[in-house]
């Protein structure tokens, strides 16, 4: 008989699961069960679509005719209870399901912050397309707005508030933005440019409460009893898994639901995928989460050949992403920080647990403004690095941090203080490329 | 600093090649691309663009606001090149 399929969850981890199932396993039937009437869309993108340089149906990677050639069947529901004992799930409008195996690959929700208001009707998050879409529709009154929190969400949603004409005020809780990532060079040339751009930014603001007439949002409180007139509040002071279902059904969680190297969580033939996943990591020893769309993709095609029968362990890949932080490319790769970032609660969306377990580790970094390159340089190797401006290197440093590359015979240059970094690292990696040919 | 393909070789002998870990489908290669290659597809499978068709005009590379795609040149003599 036939294997059955379940994924719970329509995002990346969920279709790259259901594409790689498909890929090993002609037979089987496969059943996507997710909330969203749009389905599969990138995420990511809608930072692009808010700001208007990409449209609406360009969201969607996948066409009717993607899902029918691989043969998937698509529910709209929201699956509310999961018995692994039996093998089946119940979904909001009572039915119950079968499986043989299923991924959970729910993913998370923005968090919303204890202060009262926070119902008001003006007060946005940016977790999916309808969300963007709402920012979208206030945005035609040019509103005043305020954006609270931190990461890379909080300036996806100001970038996108000022390409809109909203304008828009930013609440910093610290003294700096994204401090537990960025070194202090590094908030500082997005705070200035996010300055240039006539966004006032508020240091040390804790917003009390936000002020409601008639049910909508009408200004914000500050802790210190300052007041500012808005029509919009943004809050992105970090995710949440969604890990009721599993907690539901008593499998093992912490701050995610735990998965084993094959991405099976504590149930037998049920696994978990993406942000909803906290993954065991043989070479920190720990479990970590990441809400990276490409450890998404990773750890569901993972989590498909596993569920296919292919026993196949995740090797958790070094985290890297691209953004952009007050329109200034940055890249982010391996280990670049530590500590706790004030404006937010525990992880943030494109953020990697791993990029804070920075140990004792020596920083390079060249003393350019913009097109900044810092560096960190453990014994023999690099840890990470962070790029912003110029990304001719991004790729080059990606690959020599993935790859362990032994940097002993530039070690100390790059450590040199008036060092150029970057014709270091672009001779070493053209030397060490020729004798890599398959990195 | 390393040397970079210029267009005008890309357009004698090489294609467009995505770095798959930068990408997030966000699909403003595909939008940009003037003969409606899906680029965004090749993306996704880690495929140089070897349609036929491209015009290696470099709208997606250029456009790309993660730099996932860049020009490379491609063996004439290998089979696909």
């Amino acid at each position: 008989m036939a294997q059955r399929h379940l994924i719970a969850g329509t995002g990346a981890a969920g279709i790259a699961a259901a594409e790689t199932i498909r890929g090993l396993d002609p037979d089987s039937d496969i059943l996507v069960v997710g909330e969203e009437p749009q389905g599969y869309y990138s995420r990511p993108g809608l930072a692009y679509y808010l700001t208007g340089e990409v449209p609406e149906r360009l969201l969607f990677p996948f066409t009717k005719q993607d899902f029918d050639r691989l043969c998937l069947r698509r529910l709209q529901g929201r699956v509310v209870a999961l018995r692994p004992e039996s093998h089946e799930v119940t979904l909001d409008d009572g039915r119950r399901l079968p499986y043989d195996r299923l991924l959970l690959a729910t993913g998370s929700l923005a968090a919303m912050p204890p202060v009262p208001g926070v119902e008001l009707e003006g007060v946005v998050k940016l977790d999916d397309l309808a969300d963007a879409n709402q920012i979208l529709r206030r945005c035609r009154r040019r509103p005043e707005a305020v954006v609270v929190g931190g990461g890379i969400t909080a300036l996806e949603i100001v970038e996108g508030l000022r390409a809109r004409h909203a304008h828009t005020h930013y609440f910093l809780r610290g003294e700096r933005y994204w401090g537990n990532v960025l070194d202090e060079t590094e908030s500082h040339i997005v705070e200035q440019r996010l300055r240039q751009e006539g966004v006032p930014l508020h240091y040390n603001t804790e917003m009390a409460e936000i002020v409601g007439r008639r049910g909508r949002v009408a200004g914000v409180l500050t802790q210190d009893g300052h007041r500012i007139d808005c029509e919009l509040v943004a809050i992105a002071i970090g995710v949440r898994p969604r890990m009721e279902l599993a907690e539901g059904a008593g499998l093992a969680t912490e701050r995610g639901i735990l998965v084993d190297e094959t991405l099976q969580t504590s149930a037998p033939d049920v696994f978990a995928a993406g942000d909803v996943a906290q993954v065991f990591d043989p070479l920190s020893g720990r479990s970590v989460l990441d809400t990276l769309w490409g450890v998404a993709v990773a750890q569901g095609r993972v989590a498909g050949r596993n569920m296919a029968g292919q026993v196949t362990a995740y090797r958790k890949s070094v985290p890297c992403n691209v953004t952009r932080l007050a329109g200034l490319t940055t890249t982010i790769i391996g280990t670049v920080g530590q500590g706790r970032d004030k404006d937010l609660i525990g992880i943030a969306r494109g953020d990697s647990e791993t990029w804070r377990q920075l140990p004792d580790a020596l920083v390079a970094q060249n003393a350019f403004d913009v097109n900044r390159l810092r560096l960190l340089v453990a014994e023999s190797r690099l840890m990470g690095a962070v790029v912003m401006g110029d990304q001719t290197l991004s790729l080059p440093l990606y690959r020599l941090i993935a790859h362990q590359a032994d940097i002993t015979p530039i070690r100390e240059q790059l450590l040199q203080p008036s060092a150029h970094l970057g014709d270091l690292i672009a001779d070493f990696w053209s030397d060490w490329k020729e004798h890599h040919a398959a990195a | 600093m390393p040397k970079t393909t210029s267009r005008q070789e890309v357009r004698a002998a090489g294609w467009v090649m995505p770095e798959p870990v930068r990408c997030v489908q966000c699909g403003i290669c595909s939008f940009y691309c003037p003969i409606d290659i899906d680029v965004r597809r090749h993306a996704w499978l880690g495929q140089p663009v070897k349609d036929s068709h491209c015009l290696t005009c470099g709208e997606c590379v250029a456009r790309c606001p993660r730099g996932v795609l860049r020009f490379e040149r491609s063996d004439l003599f290998e089979p696909g090149g």
